[in-house]
């Protein structure tokens, strides 16, 4: 690797490494590119097996120096993972197994041939489909934090360089830190953490003052469900290591923090990685490509506490303290970091600051609504067919999100709300299924945007225990300072279990708003003000569910288990005793009855001694149990 | 510093040690003590309190506060249970439920063999083969209700 001494040493490089990246696109090198999904989901499928397998069928067949096989970042389409896909080729192989690929390398590489059945077959035509770009769920689609994810190598610095990275770090370091900081402003880029504080105005706080000033990057990605950011560090971390410098040359920063959290073992790693990288190559350090910018990138792990992704929590965390938030003002712009000026940025709104200086505020602008500019990544879980990582320009509706892009609830079931903005969000209903998703747009309609995930929920999920999650999870992750969401978030927790336990009264729900209330206004950071927000906004879409619970002490969707019960239907019933052997409780027992064409008796639940524990319905062969 | 042996002692003065030149390093020297030996009691805080001159109490403060650091030592098999969103939506919680009662143990104990603890995790970022399961690192996918025995059984016999 050479030592990057001045700007056209780097700009010589990124020449020659475009050359190699384009190379691997279209195939002009005369070689296959193989690139395996490396992504949380995929990994954990073994998608590493895959590419060792291959690599020793490519030894065997002697094609080493023919065909490449890397681990890229998420590919975005999880639940049809793991992927291989064949450049330049552009075919998407999808359900990969370790065994398939000697398949792959024997009839597609060497032979020619397509592996027809791992291609991707699209639910809603019954096809298969060959290339990635022609899958519906890409084609909505627009990728500018996630640029290059699951196509490079992300343990590899040339091949990131080749496809762009530093371009807009160069640009940066030719303009001066105010015209930096206009541009970043002209693009309307908002914070992606979830507030969306434009991320120029931020930088614009900071204090002109000689001395050290700090540019944190936040991946404590604690929402539930939402793993955008771990997905960004991972597909393609330089891109995230430029924004933070280029925040950091805005800003007149001299070192950079990235607090990540420990859960996420490979982004940690991979960052390191590129850190490594970047240092050999003079990108980062002292006097970085002779323009007199000193910049340094420290690294530091979570410990497992959400409120740490409260930015003054997360300062006080990188000091190695109790993680708990600090009264405002004073603001981090001011006294952040051991007292120092200090910016926060997320690490999805980093992703996205190369591609402003790289293309212009211009280009990033023209994504977008009026307000909300760019594009925002979502990570698609729940109950809903493609579950996995998108990014779509703002203003998508959430229609097109759901059923376009995700391809709508799977087995049947009727979409009811997605959750967005996790414990600090609400829920949307089929009524929001055309707004455009923007950050005033979701906010209006009882939601926010929050960090992106979201969550789709179908009729089977009752919202009263979805509030009650929540809650539980707020419970246990406050961190104890300020009282209003200490022991507020405690006691809403406690009449929520009330009112799912089947104790409820209708005075119950006037308390819980109550109690809301004075918890959003009262607590001290951003958790407990936004904590009670799931209760209020079910509470709000769902209120018949909370009042089902109450007056009729029925749960709706079945889930409450007090509120339940499995019965089976005597003329479905064959009489076969599989449940009786299954259930643990020996609370269900065969009656005289014979359902006409049977040849046994049906069995029937005493519901006195049954702990709902669903074993009978799971085995009973022909669906003759039901939760009513 | 009665329990700790001369080879641990000199180990987490090299833990210690290694963060010398940062500023603030409490979390990352007490991140490397539990990735060590799983769990950080109190004759170690006061061993790295004589090492790095902050409080004992202030490091009780910082290793009861984050869900990482832990006063007991975990079990040979630490089954983390993803409680997050996803997983929770598609019935997380009855996996972690048949857990417990197969272990007899509750989320956050370990059982008295020592073989096994139950964590119920915070979202683990595989929302996409939930609900997820992680056993020393290992992840299962999708996991069943009717599957859990058989994953249970499979690491005590493993243990045998």
């Amino acid at each position: 690797m050479d030592f990057l001494k001045t700007v056209e040493d780097l700009q010589q490089l990124s020449a020659k490494c475009a050359g190699c990246f384009k190379a691997k696109i279209d195939g002009s090198d005369g070689k296959k590119h193989i690139v395996i999904c490396g992504g949380g989901a995929c990994a954990s499928a073994n998608s590493e097996q895959i590419k060792a397998n291959m690599l020793d069928v490519l030894k065997e067949k002697d094609l080493l120096d023919k065909v490449t096989v890397d681990l890229g970042g998420c590919f975005g389409l999880c639940s049809s993972g793991p992927f291989a896909k064949i450049y330049p080729d552009d075919t998407l192989y999808t359900l990969v197994k370790p065994e398939d690929a000697r398949e792959i390398i024997e009839k597609d590489i060497i032979g020619g041939e397509i592996v027809e059945r791992l291609l991707y077959v699209d639910p809603a035509a019954n096809k298969k489909i060959k290339k990635e770009s022609e899958i519906p769920f890409y084609k909505k689609q627009e990728k500018i934090a996630l640029n290059n994810c699951g196509v490079i190598d992300p343990e590899n610095i040339e091949e990131a360089i080749g496809a762009g990275a530093f371009k807009g770090f160069v640009r940066a370091l030719s303009m001066g830190r105010k015209e930096v900081i206009q541009e970043v402003l002209d693009s309307g880029l908002r914070g992606r953490g979830g507030a969306g504080f434009p991320t120029g105005r931020k930088w614009s706080f900071v204090p002109d003052v000689e001395g050290d000033k700090y540019i944190v990057c936040n991946g404590d990605e604690g929402d539930p469900g939402a793993f955008m950011d771990r997905s960004v560090l991972e597909g393609n971390p330089l891109a995230v290591i430029e924004g933070m410098m280029i925040g950091g040359y805005a800003i007149g920063a001299s070192a950079g923090y990235f607090y990540v959290r420990a859960e996420y073992p490979v982004a940690v790693q991979r960052l390191k990685n590129a850190i490594k990288q970047a240092e050999e190559m003079g990108l980062l350090g002292d006097n970085i490509l002779g323009t007199g910018f000193n910049f340094r990138i420290n690294l530091r792990l979570g410990a497992g506490a959400f409120v740490c992704g409260e930015e003054t929590a997360l300062l006080n965390s990188i000091e190695g303290k109790r993680g708990m938030p600090r009264p405002r003002p004073p603001f981090p712009a001011v006294s952040g970091l051991w007292g120092r000026p200090t910016v926060v940025n997320n690490v999805e709104t980093l992703a996205c600051v190369p591609y402003v200086l790289r293309e212009g505020a211009a280009a990033f602008a023209k994504l977008g609504t009026e307000k909300s500019k760019g594009t925002k990544v979502f990570a698609l879980g729940g109950k809903i067919t493609n579950v996995g990582l998108v990014e779509v320009p703002m203003g998508t509706t959430l229609k097109e999100l759901i059923y376009d892009i995700g391809g709508g609830i799977p087995n049947g079931k009727k979409f009811k709300a997605i959750q967005t903005g996790g414990p600090s969000g609400g829920c949307l209903t089929a009524e929001d299924l055309d707004a455009e998703i923007d950050y005033d747009n979701l906010v209006a309609r009882g939601s926010m945007m929050g960090s992106g995930g979201a969550i789709v929920m179908d009729e089977d999920n009752c919202m009263v225990d979805v509030a009650k999650f929540y809650l539980d999870f707020i419970c246990d992750e406050s961190c104890g300072k300020c009282s209003p969401c200490r022991i507020g978030t405690k006691r809403m927790l406690e009449l929520l279990t009330k009112i799912t336990d089947g104790n409820g009264t209708m005075e119950d729900l006037d308390e819980l708003e109550d109690l809301a209330a004075k918890i959003k206004t009262n607590s001290l950071c951003g958790l407990g003000q936004t904590a009670p927000n799931p209760v209020l906004s079910t509470l709000a879409h769902f209120r018949d569910e909370y009042v089902a619970h109450i007056v009729d002490k029925k749960c709706p969707a079945h889930v409450c288990k007090n509120l339940m019960e499995y019965v089976i239907d005597k003329e479905k019933c064959i009489g076969c005793g599989m449940c009786a052997k299954n259930c643990p409780t020996s609370t269900i027992s065969q009656t005289d009855y014979v359902a006409p064409g049977h040849k046994l008796a049906s069995y029937h639940i005493d519901p006195l001694n049954c702990v709902k524990c669903g074993n009978c319905m799971s085995v009973c062969k022909v669906g003759a149990v039901s939760k009513q | 510093m009665a329990h700790l042996n001369e080879a641990a002692v000199k180990q987490i003065e090299e833990i210690c040690d290694r963060y010398k030149n940062e500023n603030t390093p409490l979390v990352m020297i007490l991140s490397d003590i539990q990735k060590e030996y799983g769990y950080i009691p109190l004759e170690v805080q006061e061993l790295v309190s004589e090492k790095t001159g902050i409080s004992v109490a202030e490091i009780y403060g910082v290793v009861t506060f984050y869900s990482f650091f832990s006063l007991k030592p975990k079990g040979k098999y630490v089954i983390g249970c993803c409680l997050g969103t996803a997983c929770y939506v598609k019935g997380a919680q009855q996996v972690i439920d048949k857990f417990s009662e197969i272990l007899g143990i509750k989320a956050g104990e370990t059982t008295d063999d020592g073989l096994f603890t139950i964590d119920a995790l915070r979202c683990i970022g595989a929302c996409s083969v939930a609900p997820a399961v992680t056993i020393n690192g290992t992840v299962y996918s999708k996991v069943k209700v009717d599957e859990v025995k058989g994953i249970v059984e499979k690491y005590q016999k493993g243990a045998n």
